[in-house]
């Protein structure tokens, strides 16, 4: 009994072993091969060890292909829209959860329709629209339209309804206004749902590819994962460590906030379920 | 009743509100319905010409021989790649959820592919699946003597189509199943295991019937992120090709709206697209209200 029972545990973790391997190995040879010369990757056998043109490869992916303006471009989009839609969500739910007001249902049946709504689905029309607002190929065709959203409200509106009532109660009869509740009270118990709202929005924004590849033409101002369109069709004979060197660059920020903010990241997935 | 809602003002909740109204009007309800009206006219670029042509764009996307694959391909590729994400991750999920040491360590290493974007991933199965250079051919040339040409067969495109997007979203998947798992009645499972219930049968007769309100959340979040998440894939690795295999919904609607310029049609095919959201939406809310609780 006591033997079989580690063998199957032998065998799980052989099974774990296994997955963990093949989950990462995409990107370590992408890694790899993104420090040879295209010499060295065409060769036969090929070596999995690091090249020669590790600098060289990576120093032309962050100058001459301009990955580094545009890893500065995506951040600065990303960090402008997740501090905008924590703002723009955390007052709404301020309003939906702590006011009385008539049409409060129908406001509410509003904001949860646009769920419905991705950007995808009216690209388009949307196009169409912020091209005739005059906004084609500006910073703020890629930050404006994402700044409000159902899934910030109705995320800080479930903060707020598991905050005690009494609380709100006590700072009344104390003399406290809405805002004065909202910033010195509420905002510093929201600030989980804040960092884990963060990490989920920085992430998508930084991830966004079809909506900037349209709305782009000025590539000075391109984000990062277009960017990396133009290094697999830009050339005549792909050089593939530019290639790989460009996605391991793009993949670095991204992975590093998974890595140290797990615990954010994995809050946000569970409230993002229960909304 | 207790309530959250102890102020009132006649004004302020609508100041607050404003922001989200401004932005959700202009920006997600007007270009939704506008989309429904473009999708009616035929339209020269940027809307300098527009032609009402009513349902016309309509019966082409019913009638021509190239939509009909584009819907097809997009039903055979959603299911590939929501089939295969759910799969792999409940059977990864029931791995790293048993009783051994390491279990948060696995479970790290197994979902850290989801924070990386759709693009980054199809630059790098790009590269993998190269036929030259491409490692996967290296192996398959060692082991089997074959070298296919992945990119340039309509079924092999498809298959590293389905590869590259099941890779990335596996791990939104564990996360979740994981989750699932540990919130399990244990007493349930526990007199399963004294009524001598052999794991298989505890796992599909209790653990999967347990599991379905999570596996229905995650087939609606994983066929959302087929139909939308995966643009950058085709378009990195097979531009809808070879001869249309790969060309799904909102590849199609990208060619169509930006590049072939016939907006009218790239309209008329959001509006399918749209369709099919709002029909996954009120399966969500219908059977979401329904959830099975057992036990306690």
């Amino acid at each position: 009994m006591r033997r079989r029972k580690w063998l199957t545990s032998a065998l799980v973790h052989l099974l774990l072993l296994l997955s963990v391997v093949v989950v990462a190995a995409p990107v370590v040879f992408a890694f790899i091969f993104s420090t040879q010369t295209p010499a060295e990757i065409f060769r036969y056998p090929p070596q999995f060890t690091i090249g020669s043109a590790l600098r060289e490869n990576y120093s032309i992916v962050w100058n001459q292909y301009h990955l580094g303006l545009y890893m500065k471009n995506s951040f600065y989009i990303s960090v402008a829209v997740t501090v905008g839609k924590t703002i723009v969500s955390f007052l709404a739910a301020l309003a939906l959860v702590y006011f009385r007001f008539p049409l409060k249902g129908w406001v509410f049946t509003f904001i949860l329709l646009t769920l419905m709504m991705p950007t995808e689905i009216m690209i388009v029309a949307l196009f169409e629209l912020v091209t005739n607002i005059g906004w084609s190929n500006s910073y703020a065709a890629l930050i404006v339209p994402f700044l409000a959203s159902a899934t910030g409200t109705f995320l800080f509106r479930q903060q707020f309804q598991q905050i005690p009532v009494s609380l709100v109660d006590a700072a009344r009869i104390d003399g406290a206004g809405p805002l004065r509740f909202a910033w010195s009270i509420l905002l510093p118990m929201s600030f989980n749902v804040v960092a884990a709202m963060g990490v989920i929005q920085f992430v998508y924004m930084w991830n966004q590819y079809l909506w900037p590849l349209v709305i782009i033409r000025d590539s000075s101002k391109q984000v990062v994962q277009v960017g990396l369109r133009m290094l697999t069709s830009g050339q005549d004979a792909t050089n593939w460590g530019i290639v790989t060197a460009g996605a391991i660059v793009a993949l670095l920020p991204a992975l590093v906030v998974f890595f140290l903010l797990q615990e954010q990241f994995s809050r946000g997935f569970a409230l993002a379920e229960e909304k | 009743m207790e309530t959250h809602a102890a102020y009132k003002s006649r004004w302020l909740p609508w100041i607050l509100l404003l922001p989200t109204f401004v932005i959700l009007l202009v920006f997600l309800y007007y270009p939704t319905l506008e989309t429904f009206r473009l999708s009616l006219y035929r339209v020269a670029f940027l809307g300098l010409r527009k032609t009402f042509v009513g349902l016309a764009n309509y019966r082409e996307l019913l009638t021509s021989p190239v939509y009909h694959q584009v819907f097809l391909n997009t039903a055979i590729y959603s299911f590939l790649v929501v089939f295969f994400s759910m799969a792999i991750g409940l059977f990864l999920s029931v791995l790293a959820n048993q009783r051994i040491s390491g279990r948060s360590f696995y479970r790290l290493l197994l979902i850290w592919p989801y924070a990386l974007s759709p693009a980054v991933a199809g630059a790098i199965f790009l590269f993998l699946f190269n036929p030259q250079a491409g490692i996967v051919n290296y192996f398959l040339q060692a082991f089997f003597k074959i070298q296919p040409d992945w990119l340039g067969q309509p079924r092999l495109a498809l298959g590293v189509l389905v590869a590259a997007a099941v890779w990335k979203n596996v791990g939104y998947n564990v996360v979740f199943y994981i989750a699932g798992l540990q919130n399990l009645p244990g007493d349930v499972l526990e007199a399963a295991l004294i009524d001598g219930a052999t794991p298989w049968q505890r796992f599909w007769r209790i653990t999967f019937p347990l599991l379905s309100p999570m596996t229905f959340f995650l087939f609606v979040m994983n066929t959302i992120y087929a139909f939308f998440d995966t643009f950058p894939f085709v378009d990195l690795l097979t531009q809808g090709g070879p001869n249309g295999a790969t060309n799904i919904l909102i590849f199609s609607i990208y060619r169509d709206g930006f590049r072939f310029l016939k907006t009218g049609m790239a309209a008329a095919e959001s509006v399918v697209l749209f369709v099919g959201v709002v029909l996954l939406t009120i399966l969500q809310f219908r059977l979401g209200e329904r959830r099975v609780h057992y036990g306690g």
